[in-house]
């Protein structure tokens, strides 16, 4: 018997029951990965903020290195040594400042309302390197990452990451060659929190000069950038109390 | 025994050809331009397109008697939504690199009129083994010309395939640049895509003259 499928009591039913089924598969589905997914991304976490202060597997002509996943958890409690939040200008020991959303911190900041900033110290060489997360907005979307630092305010590392920039583009913030030209940088100009500015008119495409304050911008990414170098400002305006300590002990 | 009668053949070979979704039908040139700047982009599409579309395809064949024809469309726009968020769950879940790599493109799979099209063209109306076919035919044409595209744009305006740089260095001015070769960086922008999907439309009409329409 052929079912007729042009009365509108079938096309509802069709509906509700389409509905319910994919509904139901992607609910289980959901639920059923949701703990793999969040242990890969606390993993890819900890990668970007140990790859920030130099602690990755590059060799000099390789691409970008993360610690593999199965030891990170591991190097990441052995390199981290404490951790803190910025509130209000204050500075608190917190442990649990690794878990906290830096986006949903850094709007709460932006907006005026209280924020918790997160603070990873580590220790590298004997030398102590604070990794500061970073979180801004590149052409078409979302770009974040991590800076970190020496007490002379010296750049140790980068991360970039972005959510959709054009690829070959854009994208390429998260490559090598423009992550590694912040290495050695200084934020400070005669004193003040200039931070370091993606620029088109470096004429250092060698990036010799490490006191101009200024890499060198990639080619058809304008934009992209220049959102890197407002995220960077904006997380030095947002974390200057605490730099302000570090500096001066 | 061949593997595939003639007619079943044709119906992957037919697309990487003559009756190509991209340079004959014109259909999914939006996410040709958009991500044909880079080779591995352009190959990790062609694959999630090849993957969505030949499930989607025996999923809508298998429904195709059940389907009201009213609301067929969104039955449609339901089934490749759901094959994109499994293929990005699953992603997630168990290759979390790859899936960082592709998560921008597994979104833009839905957006792809190809995909729509051979569902509403093809799987409506025939069985499971040839919509499975012609699904995996038509995504394989349509990865065949972004794989072409992506593999001159990556070239030309980078001097890389697959990141790695093939004609020297242009800082250090190596290999081809230190004879004044330059990267063209329009290659990059999306204009160039079309230039190039153009080009390819033009070649492929001038070797088979029986592709020109009427005028």
């Amino acid at each position: 018997m052929a079912i007729n499928t042009d009365k509108n009591g079938y096309t509802v039913v069709f509906a509700i029951i389409m509905v319910i089924v994919v509904g139901s598969l992607l609910a289980f589905l959901a639920s059923g990965l949701s703990e793999r997914i969040k242990e890969n991304e606390r993993f890819e976490k900890q990668q970007n903020i140990l790859y920030a202060m130099g602690v990755n597997e590059n060799t000099p002509d390789s691409g970008v290195n993360f610690i593999p996943t199965d030891v990170v958890e591991e190097k990441f409690n052995e390199n981290i040594t404490e951790q803190y939040v910025l509130i209000d200008g204050e500075i608190k020991k917190d442990d649990d400042a690794f878990s906290l959303d830096v986006k949903k911190q850094i709007d709460a900041f932006k907006k005026g309302e209280e924020a918790k900033l997160p603070i990873f110290v580590g220790e590298k060489d004997g030398e102590k390197i604070y990794v500061l997360p970073m979180y801004g907005k590149g052409l078409w979307d979302a770009i974040w990452g991590y800076i970190s630092v020496d007490k002379n305010m010296v750049v140790q590392g980068v991360y970039f990451d972005h959510k959709g920039e054009t690829a070959g583009l854009g994208a390429n913030i998260k490559l090598r060659f423009f992550m590694d030209d912040f290495i050695g940088e200084s934020l400070l100009d005669d004193g003040s929190y200039s931070g370091i500015t993606v620029s088109k008119t470096n004429n250092d495409p060698l990036n010799n000069d490490k006191e101009d304050n200024e890499v060198d911008a990639i080619a058809g990414s304008t934009i992209t950038g220049n959102g890197v170098t407002a995220m960077i400002k904006e997380t030095l305006k947002a974390y200057k109390p605490y730099l302000e300590t570090i500096r001066t002990n | 025994m061949a593997l595939l009668s003639k007619k079943d053949a044709n119906l992957i070979l037919d697309p990487l050809a003559d009756n190509n979704p991209i340079t004959i039908q014109v259909l999914g040139i939006c996410s040709a331009l958009a991500i044909t700047a880079e080779l591995k982009a352009s190959l990790v599409m062609s694959i999630s397109v090849i993957f969505v579309m030949g499930v989607g395809n025996v999923v809508i064949s298998l429904m195709r008697n059940l389907i009201p024809s009213k609301i067929r469309i969104i039955a449609q726009l339901i089934v490749v939504a759901t094959l994109v968020i499994v293929v990005d769950q699953v992603l997630k879940a168990f290759a979390y690199e790859l899936s960082k790599t592709l998560s921008v493109f597994v979104g833009l799979i839905i957006t792809n009129c190809i995909i729509m099209g051979r569902f509403e063209a093809f799987a409506l109306g025939n069985g499971v083994w040839r919509s499975f076919l012609d699904g995996v035919g038509n995504a394989l044409g349509y990865g065949l010309i972004l794989v072409m595209v992506g593999f001159f744009r990556e070239l030309l305006g980078a001097g890389t395939l697959f990141g790695i740089p093939v004609l020297g260095d242009p800082i250090a001015k190596t290999g081809l640049y230190s004879i004044g070769y330059e990267n063209n960086g329009f290659m990059i922008i999306p204009p160039a895509a079309l230039i190039v999907v153009g080009v390819i439309i033009w070649v492929q009409r001038s070797r088979n003259r029986a592709l020109i329409e009427e005028a």
